[in-house]
C-alpha cells in the first residue's frame, strides 16, 4: 500500500504495514508504514502525537478514549485506525475554540471541581459535548445515563454531574 | 478569586481554589506517564505466570530473540543487583526463578520496537512448570507448608487491653459473628506505566506515575545494583492512585531493559494486566464477640482477624497493624482481647488501598454494633451515643485521644438529617437494576443503616515518614518544590494555597516532583495534606523569617517590631513595603524538613502511643433492595466527617464522594473472583465499579471543624474517612432490607435472592 486510498481487505495480510492519512481536528495527518491491527486510539496517542484521548481498559468499557468519528461517539480503542481513513475525526484536543481557550464544557469541568486525577476527564469531556449536541434538555436520571459509559474513580461523578448542569446553563448563552 | 480593590487576589487556604492542572487536564495536554515518548523509544512487556503455584523447570527466552524487532528478553538471570525488592520487607523476586507464587508473578520482559511485537515475544517465551497445588485458604496458612522462606506468617499482632482475665457479669449480654470481605481493587483509571531513559553515567532516569518516588527509587537502585544518586525518579502524570501504586509494579524492569538496551523504555499495562500488577485491599475473616452490660455499655471485645495477604508481604504488616488498633470502632471499650493475622497465601498480593485495614472492620464491628442493639432493644444510634470516645478516652492500645474527637456530634448531626424522598413508581430508571427494567415494583423494599468509623492519620508505630519541601522567593515569584506524588488528591493545589497564604504573593509555581530533593513521604495514609502542606508551610516560614530580617536590616529596626499581613510588611514609623516588590533583585531560598510528633512500637500486648491522630466519620445509607432478584440500588449516603479544618472546601467535597463511590462499590459490586489462586475477572468487563447511574446521591449533612492541635492549619486528612464506613452502612441498609444477616461484602444478588426466597422477612 502506498496510496491513501482505501484499503482493500482482499490484498492486505494483516501483517503487512500500511500507510494512509487521517483527518483529526480539521488536519490531515499521514500515518505511515503502520501495522494494520493498530487501534484508532494508539495511531492518535503514539503516531499522531494526540495523547489527549486515554487509554485507561483499550476494551471499549470505560469511555476514557471517548472521540467523534464522523460526528459519532465512539470508544477509539475499538476502532481501527486504517478504518478511519475519509472520515472526519474530532478529539479532545481539538474541541476548544481556535485560539486554543478551553470549551464551556472544559471550563465547566475545571469549575465545577470535576477534575481530580483527570483520566477520565478528556472522556467525559467527549461525552458531554455530545450530550449537549443531542439535546439541550435532560433529567438528571437521563444525563447519568449519558454518561454511564465513563468510569470515573476518583470522583463519584458528584462535580461531574455538577459540571454537565453548569455546561447546559452555558449552552443556552452560546456555543459549546 | 477576592477582589481587593482593582486587584484579583488568588486564592488562599480555605477557599475552594482551582486546580493548577485543571485547564490541561481538560484539554488533554496534562502528561500521564502514559502518554511519554522519547526518540528511539522501545516498549517493554512482562511475561506473567498463569499459574498461582508451580515449579519453573526451564525458561527459554531465545525464540523471541528470533523475532526482527525484538531488541532484549530478561529472567532472573539478568538482575544486576539484588534479586527482591518489598515495600517492607524485600521478599518479592524481580523475576521469579525456581518458583511462582501467584498468578500473575513476573517471569521476564522483553523490549521490542512495536508494542505488537513486544506481546509476541511473550509468546514466544518458553517456560516449563510443575504446576503445584496452590495454598488458598489464609486460615489453613498458619499450619501449612511455608510457601515462602519467610514462612506463611506475615504478621501476628496481639491486642490485650484491660482486665482481660475477669470473667464478665452474669447478666452481660453478647452476640458474635463471623464477617468476611472480598477483594477489592483499587482500578485506578491510568494504567501503571513508565518510561526509563538510559544516561550516559551508566545511571537512569524513570519517569513514572506512582505515590511514593523515593522509596521507588531506594528499591529500584537496590535492584540495578547501583548507587541512588544514578537512579532519578521525576514524577509523571498520576491517573489515580489510591494505594495500588505504593508497590513497585514495572519500576525495576524497565529500567533494567532501558540500561540493557541502551534505549528508552516504556511500559505501559494494559487493564487487565494492571489487575496483575498491583497490590489489592485484603480480603478478610473475623470473628467478633461483643460483650454489654444491659444499658448498652461496652464490656468488651474479642476478635481474631485473619487478613489475607497472597504471595508477597508488601504492607501487610502495617495493614493489620491498623485492622488490629481499630478493631472495636471508635467506641470506649474497657476490655479487649484482639488477635489480627496477616498471613501469606498463593492468592494475588495484597496491600494498601483506601482505608488500609480499618474498612474490613469497621465491616464487622458496625454489624456487631446493631447486633448489639438488637439483643439489647436499643436504638442503634443510641447505642452508639453511649459508647463513642471523646477526647480522653483510651483506645484499646491504650493510648489515650489527645486530639479532637467529635463522634458523638458526627452521629447526632447525621441522625437528625432528613431522609430522602420516596421512590417514585414510574422512575423506572431508579428502581434496582436500573436500566435493565427487570425489577418488580411490589419486591423493592427500602432499608436506612448507619455506621461509624474512625482510622489513624500519619504513619505510626514509630515510622519517622517525614516530608521535604523547598520555597524560592525571587522577583516576586514563589516557587515551590516537594517531591509529594500529585495523584489526582489536590496536593498542587493545597501547596499554592499554603504559600500564598503564608508569603502573601500570588505566584505561585511548583516545581516539578522528583528525586533531586529530600522524600515527601509516601502519598497514602491521608498524610500528605499535614505532612507535606507542613512541609510547605514551614519552608515558606522559612523564606519568611528571611524576608523579614532583610526587612528590618534595610531600615535598621526589630524584627519584632515589623507586622507582615498577607502581601505586604508595615514598618514601624516607616513605609509600607509590598513583599512582591521587596523580593525584586533578591533571591529567599529555604529547604525544609518537616517531621510529625513522634510515635512508639506497640508492647507484646498491642498497647502503646503508636498513632499520631485520629479522623472520624459517619455515614447514613438508604438502599433500595429487589428481595426477589437481589438487586440493590444505593439512593441515598448522607455522611458528617471531622476535617480539623477545610482548606479547600471544594476539594473536600470530591475527596468525600469519591471515597464514597469506592465504599459503595466494595459494598455491592466490587470484587476480584479468584478461583484455586487463579483471577477470573481482570477486566472491566467482569470487575464493576459504580458508574453514574450506580452511584446514590451524596449528602454532605456536616464537616465539622474542630482543628487538630499540631496539624498545620489544624487540617486532618479526609481522604480515607469517607470510604471506610460506606461500606458499612449500606450493609446496614440491605440487612434492613431485607431481615438477612448478610455476613460478606461484596453483598451479592444472590446473597439476597436465594436467602430470602424472593420475600422480605
Amino acid at each position: 500500500m502506498t496510496g491513501h486510498e482505501s484499503i482493500d481487505e482482499t490484498v492486505v495480510d494483516a501483517d503487512t504495514d500500511v500507510s494512509y492519512r487521517l483527518r483529526v481536528n480539521g488536519i490531515d495527518h499521514d500515518v505511515a508504514s503502520a501495522w494494520l491491527g493498530e487501534s484508532l486510539l494508539y495511531v492518535l496517542r503514539e503516531r499522531l502525537g494526540l495523547p489527549g484521548s486515554k487509554n485507561a481498559c483499550e476494551q471499549g468499557e470505560c469511555g476514557s478514549c471517548s472521540v467523534f468519528v464522523d460526528g459519532l461517539l465512539v470508544c477509539s480503542c475499538l476502532v481501527l485506525g486504517a478504518a478511519a481513513i475519509d472520515r472526519t475525526i474530532v478529539t479532545v484536543e481539538g474541541v476548544g475554540d481556535e485560539s486554543g481557550a478551553p470549551s464551556l464544557v472544559q471550563r465547566a469541568f475545571v469549575e465545577a471541581g470535576a477534575v481530580q486525577c483527570g483520566f477520565c476527564t478528556p472522556g467525559l469531556v467527549m461525552t458531554v459535548h455530545d450530550l449537549l449536541h443531542r439535546s439541550r434538555v435532560a433529567s438528571d436520571l437521563e444525563i447519568r445515563e449519558a454518561i454511564s459509559g465513563n468510569l470515573c474513580r476518583c470522583t463519584g461523578y458528584g462535580r461531574i454531574l455538577d459540571a454537565i448542569e453548569r455546561a447546559f446553563a452555558a449552552a443556552d448563552e452560546g456555543p459549546p | 478569586m477576592t477582589t481587593i480593590g482593582t486587584r484579583i487576589r488568588a486564592p488562599r487556604v480555605g477557599e475552594s481554589a482551582p486546580r493548577p492542572d485543571g485547564v490541561p487536564k481538560v484539554q488533554g495536554r496534562f502528561a500521564f506517564g502514559s502518554d511519554l515518548w522519547a526518540d528511539g523509544m522501545l516498549w517493554g512487556k512482562t511475561l506473567r505466570s498463569p499459574h498461582p503455584s508451580a515449579r519453573i523447570l526451564r525458561i527459554d527466552v531465545a525464540p523471541a530473540l528470533e523475532i526482527p524487532g525484538v531488541r532484549c528478553a530478561l529472567t532472573y538471570e539478568d538482575v544486576t543487583g539484588h534479586p527482591f525488592y518489598g515495600l517492607e520487607h524485600r521478599d518479592q523476586p524481580v523475576f521469579a526463578r525456581d518458583v511462582v507464587r501467584y498468578h500473575g508473578e513476573p517471569i521476564a520482559a522483553v523490549a521490542a520496537d512495536h508494542p505488537e511485537t513486544a506481546r509476541r515475544a511473550l509468546e514466544a517465551i518458553i517456560v516449563d512448570y510443575e504446576p503445584l497445588p496452590p495454598l488458598v485458604d489464609a486460615e489453613l496458612a498458619l499450619d501449612a507448608d511455608p510457601i515462602h522462606p519467610d514462612g506463611n506468617l506475615v504478621r501476628h499482632l496481639r491486642i490485650r487491653h484491660g482486665a482481660t482475665d475477669t470473667p464478665l457479669p452474669p447478666d452481660a449480654v453478647s452476640v458474635e459473628g463471623i464477617y468476611e470481605v472480598g477483594m477489592q481493587d483499587q482500578a485506578f483509571m491510568g494504567p501503571e506505566c513508565g518510561l526509563a531513559i538510559p544516561s550516559d553515567d551508566g545511571g537512569v532516569e524513570l519517569y513514572i506515575s506512582t505515590q511514593w518516588l523515593h522509596v521507588d527509587r531506594d528499591q529500584v537502585a537496590a535492584c540495578l545494583g547501583l548507587p541512588q544518586d544514578k537512579v532519578r525518579l521525576t514524577l509523571a502524570g498520576v491517573g489515580g492512585a489510591f494505594g495500588g501504586r505504593e508497590d513497585v509494579s514495572l519500576q525495576v524492569h524497565v529500567c533494567l531493559l532501558a540500561l540493557r538496551t541502551g534505549r528508552p523504555v516504556k511500559m505501559v499495562y494494559s487493564r487487565e494486566e494492571s489487575f496483575f500488577g498491583h497490590v489489592h485491599r485484603h480480603p478478610a475473616r473475623m470473628w467478633y464477640r461483643h460483650s454489654a452490660a444491659r444499658d448498652g455499655s461496652l464490656l468488651r471485645v474479642d476478635a481474631r482477624l485473619v487478613l489475607d495477604g497472597g504471595a508477597y508481604a508488601s504492607s501487610s504488616t502495617a495493614v493489620i497493624a491498623n485492622a488490629s488498633c481499630f478493631a472495636a470502632g471508635p467506641y470506649r471499650v474497657p476490655i479487649a482481647a484482639v488477635d489480627g493475622y496477616a498471613m501469606r497465601t498463593n492468592n494475588p498480593p495484597c496491600g494498601a488501598m483506601r482505608g488500609f485495614g480499618a474498612v474490613q472492620t469497621c465491616f464487622a464491628h458496625e454489624a456487631q454494633m446493631d447486633k448489639l442493639a438488637a439483643a439489647l432493644d436499643i436504638d442503634p444510634v443510641e447505642l452508639r451515643l453511649h459508647n463513642v470516645v471523646a477526647p480522653g478516652d483510651v483506645l484499646i492500645t491504650g493510648q489515650s485521644i489527645t486530639g479532637t474527637a467529635p463522634v458523638a456530634e458526627l452521629l447526632r448531626r447525621l441522625a437528625d438529617a432528613p431522609l430522602p424522598p420516596a421512590r417514585l413508581a414510574d422512575e423506572l430508571l431508579a428502581r434496582p437494576g436500573g436500566a435493565g427494567r427487570t425489577a418488580d415494583d411490589a419486591h423493592v423494599h427500602r432499608g436506612v443503616g448507619l455506621a461509624i468509623s474512625f482510622k489513624n492519620l500519619l504513619f505510626s508505630e514509630g515510622f519517622d515518614d517525614y516530608s521535604t519541601a523547598r520555597c524560592v522567593l525571587e522577583n516576586g515569584l514563589v516557587t515551590v518544590q516537594c517531591a509529594c506524588a500529585e495523584v489526582g488528591q489536590g496536593f498542587v493545589t493545597l501547596a499554592q494555597q499554603i504559600a500564598r497564604e503564608t508569603l502573601g504573593i500570588d505566584e505561585v509555581v511548583l516545581a516539578a516532583a522528583d528525586t533531586t530533593i529530600g522524600s515527601a513521604g509516601s502519598t497514602s495514609a491521608s498524610r500528605q495534606t499535614w505532612m507535606s502542606g507542613g512541609a510547605v508551610w514551614r519552608a515558606c516560614l522559612a523564606v519568611r523569617a528571611k524576608v523579614l530580617d532583610a526587612v528590618a536590616d534595610e531600615h535598621g529596626c526589630a524584627v519584632e517590631s515589623l507586622e507582615w499581613t498577607d502581601d505586604h510588611i508595615v514598618v514601624p514609623d516607616g513605609p509600607t513595603i509590598e513583599v512582591r516588590r521587596f523580593s525584586e533583585g533578591r533571591v529567599f531560598d529555604e529547604v525544609v524538613e518537616y517531621h510529625h510528633e513522634p510515635t512508639h512500637a506497640l508492647d507484646a500486648n498491642g498497647q502503646g502511643n503508636a498513632h499520631v491522630s485520629f479522623a472520624f466519620a459517619a455515614h447514613r445509607a438508604v438502599v433500595d433492595v429487589d428481595v426477589q432478584l437481589g438487586l440493590t440500588r444505593v439512593v441515598e449516603i448522607a455522611t458528617t466527617q471531622d476535617v480539623g479544618r477545610l482548606l479547600n472546601p471544594l476539594q473536600a467535597l470530591g475527596q468525600i464522594e469519591g471515597g464514597i463511590a469506592q465504599g459503595v462499590g466494595l459494598a455491592v459490586m466490587e470484587e476480584i473472583v479468584f478461583d484455586e489462586g487463579r483471577v477470573r475477572n481482570p477486566s472491566f468487563t467482569d470487575y464493576l465499579i459504580p458508574t453514574a447511574l450506580d452511584m446514590p446521591v451524596v449528602s454532605v449533612v456536616d464537616l465539622i471543624e474542630q482543628p487538630e492541635p499540631g496539624a498545620p492549619f489544624g487540617a486532618k486528612g479526609i481522604g480515607e474517612p469517607p470510604t471506610i464506613s460506606s461500606t458499612a452502612a449500606i450493609a446496614a441498609a440491605v440487612r434492613h432490607a431485607t431481615g438477612l444477616a448478610l455476613t460478606r461484602i461484596p453483598i451479592r444478588p444472590d446473597d439476597i435472592a436465594l436467602a430470602t426466597g424472593g420475600v422480605a422477612t
